[in-house]
């Protein structure tokens, strides 16, 4: 993929994520900070499917910028074909990790699995 | 005669933010915020996932995360995040090559165009919205 | 003011600095200030300077921790009496001030820094307006002294990096009128050490001795690549 269209998706993912980071803040101003995160309000969120679709997008959004974020920051940092790779590689399995890692929280509470 | 090293300048060049200017600042903010929140991110993740272990696990987390030390680490959290989204919105806007002057016929002593009151009140604004939203969020989290 | 300034400058051999008292006036400059060092105390002060105007850019070196061209700077302006010189950062050093500038030119060289014409056999005059030559002309006044990749930050780290200096100048040939090589030269900077490397720290152009301003036209030239310009 070129630099070019990675960087592209960087700025995508910031710009989407900014605002739904705004909307899932809100969320929890909105009940008072410390009923939202109360047990039953946190499991009724993440089973409010359209809640629970905005927690995924969020996910994968933050997910592909951070990291991409961290290989920018790694590239700079040393350079060489191995390691280079090594890095590439190593940031496309930690978000990919990331992301199933949340998927599994998000879907299982949503299915009602807990 | 051949080069002795690459005397690069390393880590230490690139985060010392004393010699140019605020835009130099900003540049070094930007990464470490970029890295925080990151690693907040991962956290954040995890410590969300103690829900699976139902009510007594979720409890036991909230518990565990309401202390005054980690209450500090989330103002910093909330700070580093206002200060990264509006500074990124500033630099995008700069990587697109808007607000960063126009060509011109420069004149001694030659200030640099790109590094105009725009951007640098936009880093400013950066810097005091993120102290106001960490206060804020002391308020909300300190019950102040 | 003094009459008399503490010069340091630091020595490749030894690693450390030779400190020299050198008399000065208020129009003396950092590059007369070596010169007499080097003439009167100790000849083996390696130094490069030619044109001592900053038109040949070649006595960059780092003035009290910033890249500033020697001949360019007054003893006066720098409000100090101890003045430090190293050679510039993120270049190879050949010996005490002198500095390789073997990468500068290959990534110069790498961006094609020479008109496109569309059509080699068109021998007709290619006018240009006042304006579009306000487009570029700025950037055409680069005198390769390599200052902007010694102050660059991502330059301190990344030995492959192509360098402000180099994407200011694609942006030049990117912005004349009468070019038809945009497209390569934005394929050729497209990699993943090329011009997303920038993030628009700005510390290139605040060092620059003509006002090239090589953040705006790094910027302006991404702006092509994002779609802002056409």
């Amino acid at each position: 993929m070129r630099e070019s269209h990675i960087m592209k998706i960087h700025y995508g993912t910031a710009l989407a994520a900014v605002g739904l980071v705004a909307v899932h803040i809100l969320m929890r101003m909105a009940d008072g900070y410390a009923e939202s995160l109360e047990f039953a309000n946190v499991v009724a969120n993440y089973q409010f499917l359209p809640y629970a679709g905005l927690l995924e997008i969020m996910l994968i959004l933050l997910s592909v910028h951070g990291f991409n974020g961290l290989r920018v920051i790694l590239l700079e940092l040393r350079q060489g074909p191995s390691y280079e790779k090594a890095v590439s590689y190593g940031c496309v399995a930690a978000m990919i990790g990331l992301i199933a890692y949340g998927t599994r929280t998000i879907v299982m509470v949503n299915v009602g699995m807990i | 005669m051949e080069p002795r090293d690459e005397n690069r300048e390393g880590l230490g060049g690139m985060a010392n933010p004393g010699r140019y200017g605020i835009e130099r600042v900003a540049y070094w903010l930007m990464r470490l915020s970029g890295l925080g929140l990151l690693a907040y991110f991962i956290g954040h993740i995890y410590e969300t996932s103690s829900i699976l272990r139902g009510e007594a696990g979720w409890d036991e987390l909230l518990e565990l995360t309401s202390t005054p030390e980690l209450h500090i680490m989330l103002v910093i959290v909330i700070g580093m995040c206002v200060f990264h989204t509006v500074n990124g919105i500033r630099v995008m806007l700069g990587h697109g090559g808007v607000g960063v002057g126009r060509p011109t016929r420069p004149d001694y002593p030659y200030p640099p165009a790109s590094q105009n009151a725009r951007h640098k009140i936009a880093i400013y604004s950066a810097i005091v919205l993120a102290a106001i939203a960490m206060v804020y969020g002391s308020t909300v989290l300190f019950g102040v | 003011m003094r009459d008399t300034i503490t010069l340091r400058v630091k020595r490749s051999e030894s690693g450390g600095f030779d400190t020299f008292e050198v008399p000065v006036q208020k129009w003396t400059t950092v590059l007369e200030c070596i010169l007499y060092a080097k003439h009167y105390m100790d000849t083996s002060i390696a130094v490069r300077y030619s044109c001592r105007q900053a038109t040949c850019g070649s006595c960059g070196m780092r003035i009290n921790g910033r890249p500033a061209l020697a001949c360019f700077t007054k003893v006066s302006e720098l409000d100090s009496d101890t003045i430090t010189v190293e050679p510039m950062s993120n270049f190879p050093i050949i010996r005490d001030l002198a500095v390789r500038f073997d990468r500068l030119f290959e990534n110069h060289h790498r961006i094609r820094p020479y008109l496109e014409p569309g059509d080699a056999d068109d021998k007709r005059e290619h006018l240009q307006s006042p304006a579009e030559l306000d487009r570029y002309i700025q950037f055409a006044n680069c005198i390769k002294c390599g200052l902007c990749n010694s102050a660059c930050p991502t330059m301190a780290t990344d030995t492959t990096f192509v360098g402000p200096q180099a994407l200011a100048q694609a942006y030049r040939y990117v912005a004349d009128s009468r070019d038809t090589g945009k497209d390569k030269r934005l394929s050729i900077i497209d990699d993943s050490h090329g011009i997303w490397r920038c993030h628009f720290a700005g510390s290139c152009s605040q060092v620059c001795p003509k006002g090239v301003d090589p953040a705006m036209g790094i910027q302006l030239l991404r702006g092509y690549m994002l779609g802002f310009r056409g």
